[in-house]
């Protein structure tokens, strides 16, 4: 039992946190701008290496040094979105989705140039020992600061959502572009609102993902998957759903390895990515809406 | 009575050819307006362009003697314009209270709370419904919540696209004596309607729409008296 708390239900809450602040971002642009943004993962890895870049410069906790991070994806994203997707606007949305398959690869292809192909171990002054809890649990400290920074920014958002008014802007954009337009909103904030906040959370994402294992130019392209498969088991478009989605997929992956039966692991960790997948698939078929069709947020 | 919105030669569309062509009228300050007219004759099309959602190909649209035919949507309602679609009209996942609130955001009225206080001495339904998401409304206080997230801009002239499309035979009547009750607000309406014969009894002028052209305008009491008119959109004789 304790061993299934430090090994696997942690390491699962964690992860999940990762994919659900990735999958925020894909769920609000694609309630507000209408596509599946393909570059999302390695927007979520130019934000790990802008503090990657950061930490170069100041030595301090990178945790610390996350606001340049979130800078650089948010200029990025805002970059983007007037050069690549802005004209693709009124074209059919599957323009903007090959589009943004182009501009994954070119973020790739930046942070190889700029920063190299290898793996870079943030240095975080060294070994950092677990937080040990009425010494049995130890669970690293990193997971819980991932878990209490995801519980915060969702507290956060729905704040944002729900009182502010570009918050209700948004959700208005999403709920009816058409009825936003006749209202006189102005949708290109909203849209700039989207990018800002989905690539402010990308980079946080990024940066536990790197500062638990290293950063390299895949890191965002392989959590892209899990992310979008959180984003529908939410109901595409619900940032809430988005959040919870994250957590049962992130679940689902450590939790499927653990040896439920025996002493041999459910399933071999190598299939962790497919987990997901069933999982998703299994929720979608019991509720095809997703799960957080026709709640608020 | 000077007109508020003048429209002159007006032609529009999609882009294919024009929907509407010379279309002109008047509507003056304070008044209900209404466009009539059998299907497809352009009448929703005469609104969107009004409020900038379709091209002008040509002519003129003069609000308050501005010409606006070149504005946004966002300009209009800051100029004191507001509109309500015929279908979708209510963001169906946020709450009544929250669809009244993104009817300020464009425009923001004076005092929030004393022109919300006033939209729901119109609508008192609304009242026990305000933390209620709009899609979970009936279709006439859908209806209500539409209209009052058009009015929460304090605007001048709203445009109704078949404001009792697809309501009861009740709520219809409601939603007419609604409109004269903001009329007194000193609001003017534009509205298109398929129940030509109860939008006449209430309003000060129709304009009747055929084939994308001015066919008759006149008072609500001339229309209704109009033998073309009679016979060929309202039907039998006058009540």
């Amino acid at each position: 039992m304790i061993d299934f708390i430090n090994f696997y239900l942690f390491p699962g809450l964690a992860i999940g946190s990762v994919y659900a602040l990735g999958a925020v971002g894909i769920s609000m642009i694609f309630g507000i701008l209408r596509f599946a943004h393909f570059a999302h993962g390695d927007l979520m890895t130019v934000g790990t290496y802008g503090v990657l870049a950061a930490a170069g410069i100041i030595a301090i906790n990178p945790l610390l040094l996350v606001p340049f991070g979130m800078a650089l994806a948010i200029v990025v994203a805002l970059l983007v979105d007037k050069v690549f997707y802005q004209p693709l606007r009124t074209l059919p949305t599957i323009y903007t989705v090959i589009s943004s398959f182009g501009v994954a690869l070119i973020f790739r292809s930046l942070v190889q140039m700029f920063w190299g192909s290898q793996n870079q171990v943030f240095n975080s002054g060294g070994v950092r020992p677990p937080l040990v809890l009425f010494d049995t649990f130890r669970i690293s400290v990193l997971h819980v600061q991932a878990v209490l920074a995801t519980a915060c920014i969702a507290v956060a958002l729905h704040f944002f959502l729900s009182r502010t008014r570009t918050g209700r802007s948004m959700r208005a954009v999403s709920d009816d572009p058409e009825l936003a337009e006749v209202s006189g909103l102005d949708t290109e904030k909203v849209v700039r609102w989207t990018w800002i906040i989905g690539a402010a959370l990308a980079a946080i994402a990024g940066l536990f993902v790197a500062m638990d294992t290293s950063a390299h130019p895949n890191l965002g392209w392989n959590l892209l998957m899990p992310m979008f498969a959180a984003a529908i088991l939410g109901g595409i478009g619900k940032p809430m759903g988005a959040m919870a989605g994250g957590y049962i997929i992130g679940l689902a992956e450590e939790l499927s390895s653990y040896h439920w039966i025996g002493n041999e692991a459910l399933i071999s960790p190598s299939y962790k990515t497919a987990v997901a997948f069933v999982v998703m698939i299994a929720l979608l078929i019991v509720r095809p809406q997703g799960l957080f069709k026709g709640r608020l947020l | 009575m000077s007109a508020l919105l003048s429209i002159r030669g007006l032609t529009a569309g999609y882009g294919g050819p024009p929907i509407i062509e010379d279309v002109s009228f008047d509507v003056a300050a304070n008044e209900i307006a209404v466009i009539l007219g059998p299907n497809g004759a352009g009448k929703s099309t005469v609104l969107k362009t009004i409020f900038a959602l379709t091209k002008v190909l040509s002519g003129a649209i003069d609000f308050e003697g501005t010409d606006i035919a070149s504005r946004k949507t966002s300009a209009l309602v800051t100029l004191g314009m507001s509109a309500v679609p015929q279908s979708r009209n209510v963001f169906r996942n946020l709450t009544v209270d929250e669809n009244l609130d993104v009817g300020t955001y464009a425009a923001p009225p004076a005092d929030k709370t004393a022109t919300r206080e006033k939209i729901l001495e119109l609508f008192p339904d609304l009242r026990a419904k305000l933390r209620q998401p709009a899609g979970e409304l009936s279709g006439g206080q859908r209806q209500m919540v539409a209209i009052g997230r058009a009015m929460m801009c304090e605007p001048k002239l709203i445009l109704l696209d078949e404001p009792t499309a697809g309501l009861s035979p009740a709520y219809l009547e409601r939603i007419f004596d609604l409109l004269l009750d903001i009329r007194k607000t000193g609001v003017t309406i534009l509205m298109v309607e398929q129940n030509a014969r109860q939008a006449l009894q209430i309003a000060d002028h129709g304009h009747v729409l055929v084939n994308g052209r001015n066919f008759a305008s006149g008072t609500g009491k001339e229309l209704l008296a109009d033998e073309d008119v009679r016979r060929s959109f309202l039907g039998g004789t006058p009540e």
